[in-house]
């Protein structure tokens, strides 16, 4: 678990010998690989299936592709690189490192972005739990000729807008599922819990939308799909709208800036090839994201074929209505239906599996460096109230809509101004930029070069602080969804405000251990006296 | 299929595939660095085979 306890080999004589009081060394991936394969398991997630090909098809079609590089190269991988730097050199979860980083206010970002992270988990399991159900579901067409009633009538019970306690076993059942596994991923630890899950589901995944791409690209229509997806709209370049759009897909497609990848970087070696790694899973991300472009708009085009209609015409091409009602109808259309919907919702869930994990795990950290907790008594303990919050929250009838409105404001507020306030803090407040580039230089095989800062700095900051206030502003002018004011009150501003609650609760309560007694390695400025006296800090004294 | 659908998909895939397996062969050519900067070395305590070290 514990953070600094880098010991030198030469200091450690045996297991036996080790003073029990010693702080344990921290948990570890097994290698390069294990990482890897987990940080493109938590970027690869929901989104990237129901989210980018409805995204990439509205804003400019093929020439999105543009924006969406630019945003990729400019924002995405530079923010990862500033995570991937911040929790390898700190070498803790986002609470801890931000505390070494910063001093005791900074601490209440990484609190911040725990707590983001818990209420993400909350509500995504219920995705993923849905996701699960309409797997058993495709064996026997359940959703029958009317998939949008069968969603909101038979499964999910919808009711008005309001706080209910009728639950609907339909969803319960499978959410406690999904809880019970992740509970029991995450006692098992880093290498043996996360990484195992994600080197077998990762692989099973590609595996599984591989088979279901080939096959939509043998129906009738497919063709015509994919003309919509890809046809370039060059005037959709010169609309601002769209290069916002392009930024927010690349931002919350990877995971980057609540915690997730400080957390992951923080389990790698302490001499660890930093940004290479960094590249392949920015570019694995974007790689399954224009793979499910292709399979979901070659679907909706055999789709719109079977209807007689246009691309254009056909609705519900993201998120929830693609996944549970339209592609529902799609099956049930389709020769074969029931294996491509099997293999469909088989890899929502994984996808969605393997980034409840991370996302999970940040949480666990958090609690196990700050409280000394073992990893089995974070899992169990934090695990065991996100799932009871979550069953009472999202199994009932009024699950969907305090869904959906959790999501906007989690996401579009939440994690946008974690980001901000991340570049702002550390980057302009403490002014660490070069201390960060100088830690990937060292350990990297790929440099980054002062563009880095420059980036990470002044366009991140520039482009999300915009994307933040647009949405603050839309979001209370307009409303969201058709939603009576009082419940986006209650749901949307409630859980910005529980998640500014535990921040500061938690941040105000005592460590078990001084996370302050530890150096940074390698040494900074290069050549400083820290390189000495770093790891006999970072032993804690203990030896 | 159109032709410009067609060269948008095919630029998609070069792009992005491509970076993808630009960025793999970039790491196994130097999967690490040659010599990394004295210290930094890891605690193997609770490995699963302990690393034995003459005492």
């Amino acid at each position: 678990m514990q953070c600094g306890a880098d010991r030198s080999k030469g200091v450690t004589v045996s297991n036996a010998q080790v003073d029990a009081a010693a702080p344990r060394p921290r948990e570890q991936w097994t290698g390069q690989v294990g990482f890897i394969l987990s940080a493109i398991g938590s970027a690869v997630g929901l989104g990237n299936i129901w989210r980018f090909p409805g995204v990439a098809y509205e804003n400019g079609g093929g020439a999105f592709i543009i924006p969406y590089l630019i945003a990729l190269i400019t924002a995405g991988i530079p923010i990862l690189f500033l995570d991937y730097a911040i929790g390898h050199r700190f070498r803790g979860s986002a609470p801890m490192a931000f505390r070494r980083l910063g001093g005791k206010w900074l601490e209440n970002l990484g609190w911040f972005q725990v707590m983001i992270c818990f209420v993400i988990g909350l509500y995504y399991t219920v995705v993923i739990a849905w996701a699960l159900s309409f797997f058993v579901f495709s064996f026997d067409l359940r959703w029958g000729d009317d998939p949008a009633a069968f969603l909101t009538g038979d499964y999910l019970q919808v009711a008005d807008p309001g706080i209910s306690f009728e639950f609907v076993p339909g969803v319960l059942i499978p959410l406690a599922i999904v809880w019970i596994a992740t509970i029991a991923v995450l006692a098992a630890g880093v290498a043996k819990g996360l990484q195992r899950v994600n080197v077998i589901f990762l692989p099973l995944l590609v595996v599984a939308f591989l088979i279901l791409v080939v096959r939509a690209l043998f129906l009738d229509g497919a063709a015509e799909g994919l003309n919509a997806l890809f046809t370039p709209n060059w005037q959709a370049l010169g609309d601002p709208d769209v290069w916002i759009a392009a930024y927010s897909q690349i931002f919350f497609s990877l995971s980057i800036a609540f915690g997730i990848m400080i957390t992951y970087a923080s389990y790698r070696n302490r001499k660890a090839n930093l940004t290479t790694p960094g590249l392949v899973v920015a570019f694995a991300n974007s790689s399954f994201e224009i793979l499910a472009g292709i399979g979901v708009f070659a679907t909706l085009g055999f789709f719109a074929f079977q209807q007689g209609v246009a691309i254009e015409e056909l609705e519900g091409l993201t998120g929830v209505g693609l996944s549970f009602v339209t592609f529902p109808a799609i099956v049930s259309q389709m020769p074969g239906g029931p294996i491509f919907g099997a293999l469909f919702f088989g890899s929502l869930t994984m996808a969605g599996f393997t980034s409840l994990i991370s996302v999970m795990q940040v949480v666990s950290a958090g609690f196990q460096e700050k409280f000394g907790l073992t990893v089995r008594q974070a899992a169990i303990r934090v695990g065991g109230v996100a799932a009871i919050i979550s069953i009472v929250l999202f199994s009932t009838t009024t699950g969907l809509l305090a869904l959906d409105v959790a999501d906007q404001w989690a996401n579009n507020i939440g994690i946008v101004a974690s980001a901000v306030l991340t570049s702002v803090l550390v980057l302009w407040v403490l002014r660490r930029g070069p201390e960060l580039r100088t830690h990937l230089n060292a350990l990297s095989t790929f440099k980054v070069g002062r563009i880095w800062l420059v980036l990470t700095s002044v366009l991140a900051p520039i482009v999300l602080g915009y994307m933040l206030i647009s949405r603050i502003v839309t979001l209370s002018v307009e409303g969201y969804g058709g939603l009576p004011g009082w419940y986006l009150v209650a749901i949307g501003w409630g859980a910005i405000i529980a998640i500014l609650l535990g921040t500061f609760v938690l941040s105000a309560l005592r460590w078990r251990q001084d996370p302050e007694r530890f150096a940074p390695w390698p040494s900074y400025p290069p050549g400083g006296t820290a390189a000495t006296t770093g790891r006999n800090a970072s032993d804690g004294g203990a030896s | 299929m159109t032709p410009i659908a067609i060269v948008f998909l095919v630029l998609a895939i070069v792009l992005v595939w491509g970076g993808l397996i630009a960025s793999v062969l970039f790491l196994r050519s130097r999967p690490e660095l040659e010599q990394y900067p004295a210290g930094g070395d890891d605690d193997h305590r609770e490995d699963d085979a302990p690393i034995i070290r003459d005492t």
